[in-house]
């Protein structure tokens, strides 16, 4: 291939990146909507979602080449509709049904009104406890954010065959087990919101833990969760655990630029600090500030706060340790998980020294042995006291257990040296 | 909505609950009948010790009959009860109040009954 043929493949491929943004900004803006009042009028999410789900294959197929029609929400509504009633001609065990439905113009989405948002109490249905959270998150990403499967598939990096079972599944125990397409109210309140958050917050990670892959994927499930996390947001305002999720991964997403450089990793100490977003850091600020309000601490509002202290930092040396320790003590209060304390370890060599950390890390060895950061946490530990022969077979292990080719390649510059 | 919630008990923590505890604890399951009696249906039993259980299990030629519960599971069902309640959120918020979910080893199943 010349250069003109290189730079030519560049630029058709910008081109498809932008449609493909574009796509899921314009799909996922419509899906729950369409979603929530098709369900509505046909009684039945499953029928429902599988409608707009072949409506939404059929848009990606034809608006990634004719480009996007002016009313993208109303070509949905209409195509989806169609679908659910074609299925209910085709199948009997729907047939009875047609003769009971209210007129389809009815199957519309309200848009502009101040009526509640219909998108919350169907997310809190997808992310029902009594579902898997494999469940939660596939069923989550389609019927709330419009994901194809096949793009779920590419996205988590699991067999299309998988994921197309786990949303059948997940939607018939939903219609036949009686899980209710409703924000719970009272005491419950809390911990369904609990739940909604962390498949959320799984779907920002999932994007980073993609093992192998070098964003292969055509939707990016960081901007997925960022979108969700700022409806939720939007719609449960006085949530403040809800403002301290969005608040947490705007602060991720300010470092996004820095955090990759040409495909290659870059660990938080060393990030040009200058390529992070400031104005997203400013938001990021402003919504921390705003959940603080509320005043119902919580452990998103932890880890905001976590991030926020890096993010005031002007360099790593810069960064005020004792806060992040402080942070991280009080965060251990709602989350003991040993993922929560390795990080803390990280804090903790900062302000009692590496010996101090290196114990608490070991004291984690029987719950993190077959995590590679535990390795590289820990290799770097053993390299500031001391014991650099036993790091590097520390970091030999951290590598041959990561699956991630770029977190490889910061592993394998790390052996090198 | 009818749900079966099947109480279910692991016999070999149950040594671990003192016996006054317990007697506390099963003098609360009689309020809990009488607390939620509006969404109890008529059908509902409470079980003989496993101990009393005998299994038809599917055989060659023909079944075969032995002693014991159906299967290895830890867990063995002391008695069901079938609830008639809007949803599965008000099948779990009763199921929640349960008193012997105080109890290590206990645990209760919901499952919805099959409608035509």
């Amino acid at each position: 291939m010349n250069e003109s043929d290189g730079a030519a493949a560049e630029s058709g491929r910008a081109r498809a990146a932008a449609t493909d943004r574009l796509l899921a900004r314009v799909i996922r803006e419509e899906s729950a909507r369409i979603v929530a009042a098709l369900t509505g009028w046909l009684g039945s999410l499953d029928l429902a979602e599988e409608s707009v789900a072949e409506a939404i294959e059929e848009a990606v197929r034809q608006w990634r080449t004719a480009g996007v029609p002016p009313n993208p929400g109303g070509w949905l509504t209409q195509a989806a509709r169609h679908n659910a009633l074609d299925r209910l001609r085709r199948e009997k065990r729907y047939r009875e049904k047609l003769a009971l439905l209210a007129d389809p113009a009815e199957a519309a989405p309200r848009a502009g009104t101040n009526e509640p948002d219909e998108r919350l109490p169907l997310l809190f249905g997808c992310c029902h406890p009594a579902l898997s959270p494999d469940a939660q998150l596939a069923l989550t990403l389609r019927a709330i954010c419009g994901l194809t499967t096949a793009q779920i598939a590419r996205a988590t990096l699991a067999p299309e065959s998988t994921v197309a079972q786990r949303i059948v599944r997940a939607k018939r125990k939903i219609g036949a087990a009686g899980i209710p397409l409703r924000i719970p109210e009272g005491s419950e309140r809390a911990a369904r919101l609990g739940v909604v958050l962390t498949v959320v917050s799984v779907m920002y990670s999932e994007a980073h833990l993609v093992a192998g892959a070098d964003a292969a994927a055509d939707r990016d499930l960081a901007d997925d969760a960022l979108w969700l996390a700022r409806v939720i947001a939007h719609e449960l305002p006085r949530e403040a655990e809800a403002q301290g999720l969005l608040a947490l991964l705007l602060f991720h997403r300010a470092r996004e630029g820095a955090r990759a450089v040409d495909g290659e990793l870059v660990l938080l100490a060393d990030q040009d600090r200058a390529r992070w977003d400031r104005r997203l850091i400013a938001e990021a600020q402003a919504v921390l500030e705003t959940a603080a309000m509320l005043r119902r601490p919580g452990r998103w509002q932890l880890h905001a706060a976590i991030a926020a202290c890096h993010s005031d930092a002007r360099d790593g040396g810069d960064t005020d340790w004792l806060q992040v320790l402080t942070l991280y003590d009080m965060l251990l209060a709602y989350d003991r998980s040993p993922i929560v304390r390795l990080n803390r370890t990280v804090a903790l060599a900062e302000v009692d020294g590496p010996e101090a950390a290196l114990d608490e890390v070991d004291a984690l060895r029987p719950a993190l042995t077959g995590y590679h950061l535990w390795h590289a946490v820990r290799a770097r530990m053993l390299r500031h006291v001391g014991r650099r022969d036993e790091a590097m077979a520390e970091d030999l292990r951290a590598l041959e257990l990561t699956a991630n080719d770029a977190e490889r390649r910061l592993l394998e510059a790390r052996v090198d040296r | 909505m009818k749900y079966v919630i099947m109480f279910t008990t692991t016999p070999e923590l149950d040594a671990a609950v003192s016996p006054e505890h317990a007697e506390q604890v099963y003098r609360r399951t009689y309020d809990w009948f009488g607390t939620n009696r509006a969404v109890l249906t008529a059908a509902g039993a409470q079980l003989q010790p496993v101990t009393t259980a005998t299994t038809v299990t599917h055989g060659g030629d023909a079944p075969v009959v032995a002693d014991g519960p159906f299967s290895e599971a830890k867990e063995v069902i002391g008695g069901f009860q079938v609830i008639d309640v809007p949803d599965l959120d008000a099948a779990i918020a009763i199921v929640k109040t349960w008193p012997l979910l105080e109890l290590p080893g206990v645990s209760v199943e919901i499952r919805p009954i099959v409608v035509d």
